[in-house]
């Protein structure tokens, strides 16, 4: 049988944002197909320009069986979705019902109670007091803590629970609203399917280009995740182009990073090698820890800024311009520089109120700091993650930011025509 | 049909029958209804049933629910269960007590539906093969219907009705057959209509000046239908396809919104009800492809 009109692009309707507008999860059972009641409410939903989500469907097998979908339906304002659905249920729909969330004091600090929901990266609600109500600071492997008298949810890290919070257990009273996956005809809908090395770079380049204008046009920060090989394959100064034209505002490195970046705009070298002519220099090796010893000198980057010692590259054009500068340190640190939090659990959250206002992410070059802001990212924020390593954008992905975009290419040319395209002639 | 028993048909005598709410388009106190006239109209359908071989039961009437003789609106026969109705309007619900009690001295297993699902009986749910189809939007529920589908594990479709003329679904379709229906396509919807056309093999469409003379409310008996009068075409078409027609007077009760079908409830199922012969399964249909 053919239903009346073609649902063949309905599942994923272009309006309303995916990331705004309210939901609401309505089923229908019965024998939907053939009453052409399912097709019915689909197009009723797109009529008002809404749009929906079927969670779940099942089909019954046989004639008389019923058959049964869960419709999430997202409209653009609460009064326009109650209507919409008051409509359907004259259709045959039914709201699924829901109870309040369950929460339990958390009896240790430091640990959640047993049963706690364990949060994803993708906008959630909770329920209390029957009202549902957004889940604040959306991050993944989180609980959620509840204030009942605001009334206000927010994730909380296990290591941060305290005795006597309320945290969430259970599923009811928790509902996830999965974003749906771009549409446009841009080259980020054209690079989604796989990460391969054979793609034509031009475009991915041009994409982040788009994306970097339009999160800077939204009033949001670019948030520019690096490694080391930054430097060592001779890409600091467009860094330090893009950061100087504004178009970063929050990086967050490793000791690395910021050790070779210093130790080339202070000997020419990175990790010991001429960056001019790719010579190993006599004693190169040497460099990183002597200039990590000034630095410690000096009590820090700032002030090595400030006293004219360091005048060039990524750490200067950070001081200067104002970047959020988070430097997260590792167990194989030299030094480290005085910057670097060695605490990585104050890293985290040190990166955690970084992230606040950040709209895309540019992820280079590094599979450790990447996968660590991934895990703190709400997956609504776009991140592309560009690796000569095809492998370091799949870890991401298969680590749950699967929001992740993969382009993969050496970093400098990437770099390269980036800073041409966004700052030329800078 | 091959039923052994005759048809078993309940009716109300219209001794209270009057307008005295309007709840359709068709009532309006002001002009009300001709209580002889309406005796005698009424008296002639029984006569006529009658003469066609059904049996004909009576519920008694009660002051105060003039509507009591519309019976088709009583509940939803399914071999010995009874459906009984829940009114969309509080001037009817007052009729579904005594359906009730009539029902269980009959001998049905009476079964309602949840509070909240309206449900007006044969007048919004018929067979028609193995397949319910049930009315809904102006008087009953959709989700009643898919309930009840449910309840009886059988397939029931929800049609929504667009014309307030045609508030119920026996206003304006008809099975004759198990294979075969009469309909008014304009009160259905474009789904309603690709569904009818879809489920039901042979279709007759009724011309809107005949359809508004409530022509589609008609009483089918054996090879017979008796409809309200000033049908010609329909009565063709379905001359055509080996059916008499017994065409009867029923103005008064169209003051009210009902003819002859309104004021039947057929006790031991309508002629196109599958479930009547239980042995004569349609394997074609079982096997109908779904999209």
């Amino acid at each position: 049988m053919k239903p009346p009109r073609d649902h063949a692009h309905a599942a994923t309707p272009a309006s309303p944002d995916p990331a705004q507008g309210v939901i609401e999860e309505v089923e229908v059972r019965g024998h939907i197909i053939d009453s052409l009641m399912l097709p019915k409410i689909l197009d009723r939903i797109l009529l008002v320009g809404a749009s929906f989500e079927i969670r779940e469907c099942k089909i019954g097998e046989r004639r008389t069986d019923p058959s049964y979908a869960r419709i999430a339906i997202r409209a653009h304002d609460p009064s326009a979705l109650a209507e919409l659905v008051g409509d359907l249920v004259e259709h045959g729909a039914s709201p699924v019902h829901s109870e309040d969330a369950t929460t339990v004091l958390a009896d240790i600090a430091g640990a959640f109670p047993e049963g706690f929901y364990s949060t994803t990266n993708q906008p959630s609600q909770i329920r209390v007091k029957t009202r549902w109500i957004d889940v604040e600071n959306q991050e993944m492997d989180c609980g959620i803590v509840v204030d009942h008298a605001t009334p206000r949810a927010r994730c909380v890290p296990m290591c941060r629970v305290e005795v006597g919070m309320p945290i969430v257990v259970g599923h009811s009273g928790v509902r996830v609203s999965p974003l749906e996956r771009p549409r446009e005809a841009s080259g980020f809908g054209f690079m989604n399917s796989t990460v391969s090395s054979e793609k034509p770079k031009a475009i991915g380049v041009r994409s982040v280009v788009d994306a970097i204008r339009s999160t800077r046009a939204e009033g949001k920060k670019v948030l520019l995740v690096g490694g080391p090989a930054i430097v060592h394959t001779g890409s600091a100064m467009h860094v330090a182009r893009l950061i100087r034209a504004g178009f970063i505002q929050t990086l967050f490195a490793g000791n690395a990073l910021a050790t070779h970046d210093i130790e080339q705009a202070i000997m020419g070298t990175s990790l010991g090698v001429s960056i001019k002519d790719g010579q190993p220099i006599e004693h190169g090796h040497e460099h990183h820890l002597r200039v990590i010893n000034m630095i410690r000198r000096l009590g820090g980057i700032e002030q090595a800024v400030d006293s004219g010692l360091l005048t060039t590259g990524i750490m200067y054009e950070c001081a200067r311009n104002h970047v959020d500068l988070v430097l997260a340190g590792s167990i194989r640190d030299d030094g480290p520089l005085p910057e670097v939090i060695t605490d990585v659990l104050a890293a985290q959250d040190r990166m955690r109120e970084a992230l606040e206002g950040v709209g895309f992410a540019l992820m280079v070059a590094t599979a450790l700091h990447s996968i660590a802001t991934g895990n703190l990212l709400p997956a609504r924020v776009k991140v592309v993650c560009v690796d000569i390593n095809p492998a370091t954008v799949t870890k991401l992905a298969d680590r749950g930011t699967f929001q992740t975009i993969g382009l993969v290419t050496d970093v400098e040319p990437f770099l390269r025509l980036l800073a041409e395209e966004l700052a030329p002639g800078t | 049909m091959s039923n052994p028993s005759p048809p078993r048909i309940l009716m109300c005598p219209p001794d209270y029958f009057g307008i005295e709410y309007e709840i359709n388009p068709w009532m309006n106190i002001r002009q009300g209804a001709d209580s002889d006239r309406a005796r005698d109209q009424w008296r002639l359908l029984r006569e006529t049933l009658l003469d066609l071989g059904a049996q004909v039961r009576l519920l008694e009437p009660k002051p105060g629910l003039p509507d009591l003789v519309f019976t088709a609106n009583a509940g939803l026969v399914y071999r010995d269960r009874f459906f009984a109705s829940r009114f969309r309007y509080g001037v009817r619900m007052g009729e579904t007590p005594f359906f009730i009690e009539w029902a269980q001295a009959e001998g049905f297993q009476v079964e309602t539906t949840p509070d909240d699902y309206h449900f007006e009986g044969a007048g919004d749910a018929l067979f028609c093969g193995d397949t319910l189809f049930a009315g809904y939007r102006l008087r009953s529920d959709a989700r009643g219907h898919q309930w009840i589908g449910e309840r009886l594990g059988v397939e029931a479709l929800p049609l929504e009705l667009v014309d307030p003329r045609f508030y119920h679904l026996d206003t304006c379709f008809c099975p004759l057959e198990r294979d075969l229906a009469i309909y008014y396509p304009g009160a259905f919807d474009e789904y309603g209509r690709a569904v009818l056309k879809d489920q039901i093999p042979r279709l007759i469409e009724v011309a809107p000046e005949e359809a508004i003379s409530f022509s589609c409310n008609a009483v089918v008996v054996g090879r017979t239908v008796v409809l309200n009068e000033g049908a010609p075409k329909l009565a063709r078409d379905v001359a055509a396809m080996g059916f008499a027609t017994r065409p009867l007077a029923f103005s008064e009760f169209i003051k009210s919104g009902g003819s002859a079908k309104c004021l039947t409830l057929r006790i031991d199922g309508e002629e196109a009800a599958g479930w009547k012969a239980p042995s004569a399964v349609d394997t074609k249909k079982d096997t109908h492809s779904r999209v």
